[in-house]
């Protein structure tokens, strides 16, 4: 009532400019008529009016709770002592820098020599620099053309990233595999995401499209799905076996979403797991390649954690040397293998660097890969070298290579560390039971919560492990997602927790949050 | 054997329409002569540093700081660096959590975006708002992002000008959209007449197309005008009748080459025109360091400034920001550097003050000496560039050759501009990539080959020009090929 008054007295103030207007029935346009015939001042793009889809996407890792965190940084930087903790602890993203864990710094040589090349041609550089990043800055600045870090890799096939940078990638992971990689399979992408973005926007026609997800899943699976009008076929790992990844269950969502009129395009598998931590046994790796190929899936295999690895009877195992050593020659699988500079232990978030390795398609696909990659011109520079550095980093005999395995081993035993502590922290908590984290940077700690708690959420409107991680934060200022942001069994409940604040923080979180925990269980018992 | 998923058969369709001038015959071919020994002189892609333009020093020495930050702790460091670009590197480090190595707030990191606002507060005489400007890795992904907000289905028209940046077409397509195209008048030097548009946009309609965006690309690509400013409030007007959202490419704003049409923004304008049209029109505009006389286009540094947006709107598209988790943390601190450069007084200001203005005054050099080497040719027809990278020159072909570029199974311009690839090396975009009338025939070049390449290149060009006009222009009655 107050809006059409409003717009009432802004007809009478702007008179004939207004009056001059076309009416929006007019326009032919699918937004309802009644809404525009009300509100003609509204614009274009107001929430009624935006891609539908775009609405349907959410994504929690940055969603509500951080945002309270945010607000509630902004109080006590504006009125320090309004809360009973002095900061905000994000445990929500994967984010190692922002909490302290140093850059290696073999790969910031490197990088700052590229960035500003006329450092190499000054004798000072020598007192600054390892001779070794000297050298692997010209030898990156040689397959540059014209040293021009600047420059748009622009020509043929170069759009999917320099080739020479490539090629230091393709050996990088042969060397991984033992198995070859081609260059011209690689497309340099800005992070991860945008790579799996892509692959959306080629799998997905409409919603009878479906892509396998595994539950719990890193919500960019959820969100790209969303985004492109697909649909998402969930398929759930078992929390009572280590987040084990059953072929029966793939198979019995697969059978349904069929049932459905669902055409089911892709299996998205996330090895090590996110939020989950799993490592996938070899064995098991064998029986879902075979899966893929008897569905006639492609397999999405998101390996951005493949340098985090915490105990000692797992090893990472790509599925691109799966899929090799077992037989299969390039074309019988399509496979598509995403890799970050994000993650591991360089923790280069900041610098958005990334690649998808794409085997198994024919030139006329790849062709279309690279047409959509070609429309943002090309990934940026700096994370396009900083990949090919993570692939290739220091060897044995490097001058560098001492203090590169130092940085190295010093940052993933920490994580190893801090990984332990918190396991079993949560596994101290009342009613609260947490997997082992063979990898990856997350807990995921399920939550057995009174039934007075659920109640509380009920009344409030919030899913109970939103309500418990909203609790956790107003007392403690740690802030993790909650479990809903990802998925799981329905009635259960989790929060996703990083392994990222610096190992001296650990004990301080450790007990607030059992201090925490013991007075929230207090408080809700039945 | 049913079809796999990613068979080409298979694909998103609109995957398979987007048409983007980046895989044209023209690009292969180069190259295929590249792979033979011939020398190709790169002329298609606005990419300043890979035909030489040096980088700017200050911005360099600054990002090389940040990128190894225990430089800053070396005694030496004064030995490598001036104290400004020291100073500068630790202020940016400063405003990330984490250096550059963490993921900035997915819209870019605040100090950043206060610095940008402050920048635009100074250009256009009106504050501005950091919270309504978003970073991204290049504009481009902002150009995307935005349509992607605003295209539903295909009912959903943009308004686009034709010649136009093939970003736009290709996005309209991948986002199942549809392009309404709207003409320049090469005859007024590329001008825009708004009758054109609203001729447009009656159109469109007329087939059932809700229109709601009119993108404008000042200074122009490929074309180089400028709007002046009755054209923006023209424009403003038309979009507060119509309820279209304006979406302003401004990215070549420091690419100015003449004095009677400086560059002012579509904000600027909006808000002289103070309310209705101030406080109703939704204006998105987008810039990058990618171009000016900054030339970084490696770096993938773009932003987008929201002006009447609703509250609601933003929100929902900081949330798909999210998603990418944020824009890279280099590329933000060079757009810092962009709006901030060093000022008079300022260790490096001097230095930074020649590189920049030896730059913008040889793209004006050669923008001269392209324009008026194309006029020189035998029918061919330019237009000067006013603005941007670019020189758009029209080839009036006679019959005999379109006749046997047809023989040939190609488009007339492209089969002129193969020829051009063969005789000289000169690699260029035909202007079918970009949209022109029909029957009209043009290609795009850069003007950023170096100055004292250009004379050369226009002379080869020429020869070839002249030599192919005489021979499709024979009467004898027999076509040598």
């Amino acid at each position: 009532m107050r809006r059409f008054a409003t717009e009432r007295a802004k007809r009478l103030l702007f008179g004939s400019l207004l009056a001059s207007r076309s009416p929006p029935s007019a326009f032919l346009c699918s937004s309802p008529p009644a809404a525009a015939a009300m509100d003609p001042a509204a614009g274009v793009v107001t929430v009624d009016t935006i891609n539908p889809k775009v609405l349907k996407c959410e994504y929690a890792v940055r969603g509500e709770i951080v945002s309270h965190a945010q607000r509630l940084q902004q109080e006590l930087q504006d009125k320090p002592g309004s809360h009973p903790f002095d900061e905000i602890l994000y445990c929500n993203i994967g984010n190692p820098q922002s909490l302290g864990q140093q850059p290696v710094t073999f790969f910031r040589e490197v990088l700052a020599l590229c960035d500003h090349p006329s450092l190499l041609d000054k004798s000072e550089t020598h007192a600054l620099f390892s001779a070794d990043a000297i050298a692997r800055a010209w030898q990156i600045l040689d397959v540059i053309p014209g040293r021009a870090t600047g420059a748009y890799s622009h020509k043929l096939l170069i759009r999917q990233g320099i080739k020479g940078l490539r090629d230091a990638i393709a050996a990088g992971i042969a060397d991984r595999d033992g198995f070859p990689a081609n260059p011209d399979d690689i497309f340099l992408t800005d992070g991860a995401s945008p790579a799996v973005h892509m692959m959306m926007q080629l799998l997905i026609r409409s919603e009878k499209d479906g892509i396998l997800c595994p539950i719990p899943q890193y919500p960019l699976y959820s969100a790209s799905i969303a985004l492109h009008g697909g649909s998402l076929v969930p398929y759930y790992l078992d929390e009572s076996t280590g987040w084990g990844l059953e072929i029966s269950e793939l198979k019995k969502q697969l059978e349904d979403a069929r049932s459905k009129g669902i055409t089911v395009r892709a299996l998205v598998v996330i090895n090590p797991g996110n939020p989950t931590g799993q490592v996938l046994a070899e064995e098991n790796q064998r029986e879902i390649v075979n899966f893929c190929k008897n569905e006639g899936l492609v397999l999405l295999a998101d390996e951005v954690y493949q340098e985090n690895i915490y105990v000692d009877d797992k090893k990472f195992n790509s599925f691109k040397k799966i899929t090799r050593s077992m037989g299969y020659i390039d074309d019988e699988i399509p496979l598509v293998s995403f890799q970050s500079v994000s993650k591991g232990y360089y923790g280069e978030c900041g610098k958005r660097g990334g690649y998808m390795e794409v085997t198994g398609f024919n030139a006329q696909v790849r062709e279309q890969i690279y047409k959509v990659a070609s429309v943002n011109l090309c990934s940026n520079i700096s994370g396009q070298i900083l990949a090919s550095l993570v692939m290739n980093p220091p060897k044995v005999g490097d001058e560098s290579y001492e203090s590169f395995n130092a940085d190295k081993n010093g940052i993933l035993s920490s994580l190893a560390r801090r990984a332990k502590a918190l396991e079993d922290a949560f596994n101290s908590l009342e009613g609260v039971s947490c997997n082992k984290a063979e990898g990856a940077m997350y807990l995921f700690p399920r939550l057995r919560l009174p039934q007075k708690a659920i109640a509380a959420a009920k009344a409030v409107n919030a899913a109970p492990d939103a309500f418990y991680a909203r609790r956790l934060l107003d007392a403690t200022g740690i802030v993790v997602v909650p479990g809903s942001g990802f998925g799981q069994v329905p009635g259960t409940w989790h929060v996703r927790c990083t392994i990222l604040p610096q190992e001296d923080k650990i004990p301080a979180i450790i007990s607030r949050l059992k201090a925490f925990h013991e007075a929230f269980m207090e408080e809700f018992r039945d | 054997m049913a079809p796999k998923p990613l068979d080409y058969e298979s694909l998103n369709e609109n995957v398979k329409k987007v048409a983007y001038a980046v895989r044209g015959e023209l690009y292969l071919r180069a190259s295929e002569l590249q792979k033979e020994g011939k020398k190709i002189i790169f002329t298609n892609v606005g990419n300043p540093h890979a035909l030489g333009q040096k980088p700017l020093t200050f911005p360099r020495q600054v990002i090389a700081l940040c990128q190894a930050p225990f430089l800053l702790d070396d005694p030496n460091v004064g030995l490598l660096f001036p104290a400004d670009a020291i100073d500068r590197a630790k202020h940016y480090l400063s405003l990330t959590s984490g250096g550059l190595g963490a993921y900035s707030d997915s819209r870019g990191l605040p100090g950043i975006r206060k610095e940008i606002a402050e920048f635009i507060g100074r250009r256009d005489g009106y504050p501005s708002d950091p919270e309504l400007i978003y970073l991204t890795d290049g504009a481009s992904k902002g150009v995307m992002q935005i349509l992607n907000t605003i295209i539903r289905n295909e009912n959903d028209g943009i308004l686009v000008p034709v010649p136009q940046y093939p970003l736009y077409s290709a996005t309209i397509s991948l986002y199942g959209g549809s392009l309404v195209p709207y003409y320049l008048e090469e005859e007024a030097n590329w001008g825009l007449d708004i009758n054109h548009i609203r001729q447009s946009v009656a159109a469109a309609r007329m087939k059932g197309i809700c229109v709601r965006a009119l993108v404008i690309i000042n200074p122009g690509n490929p074309t180089g005008q400028c709007l002046s400013e009755a054209n923006l409030r023209e424009l403003l007007k038309f979009c507060f009748r119509e309820n279209i959202v304006l979406l302003a490419d401004e990215v070549y704003q420091q690419n100015i080459y003449q004095d009677e049409r400086p560059f002012i923004s579509a904000r600027k304008i909006l808000l002289d025109m103070g309310p209705p049209i101030s406080t109703e029109v939704q204006l998105v505009s987008f810039h990058t360091v990618s171009k000016g006389y900054w030339g970084e286009c490696g770096q993938r540094g773009g932003y987008f400034e929201m002006t009447n947006l609703p509250a609601k709107t933003v929100d929902e598209i900081y949330k798909v920001a999210s998603v990418s988790l944020s824009p890279n943390v280099p590329g933000q601190i060079f757009l810092g550097l962009m709006v901030n450069p060093p000022k008079p007084g300022d260790i490096s200001y001097l230095r930074f003050a020649a590189e920049s203005n030896a730059i913008l005054e040889s793209l004006k050099r050669r923008a001269h000496i392209m324009t008026d080497g194309f006029n020189s040719c035998r029918n061919v027809v330019c237009n000067f560039t006013e603005g941007a990278m670019y020189s758009f020159p029209q080839i009036r072909l006679p019959p005999k050759a379109i006749e046997a570029a047809k023989r040939a199974g190609k488009a007339p311009d492209v089969f002129y501009c193969l020829k051009l690839v063969e005789a000289t090396g000169i690699s260029t975009v035909p202007g079918s990539g970009f949209g022109q009338k029909e029957g009209v025939f043009h290609l795009r070049t850069t003007i950023l080959p170096a100055e004292e390449e250009m004379p050369a290149i226009m002379d080869s060009f020429k020869k070839f020009n002249d030599e192919f006009m005489e021979q499709y222009e024979d009467y004898r009655g027999y076509s040598r090929m």
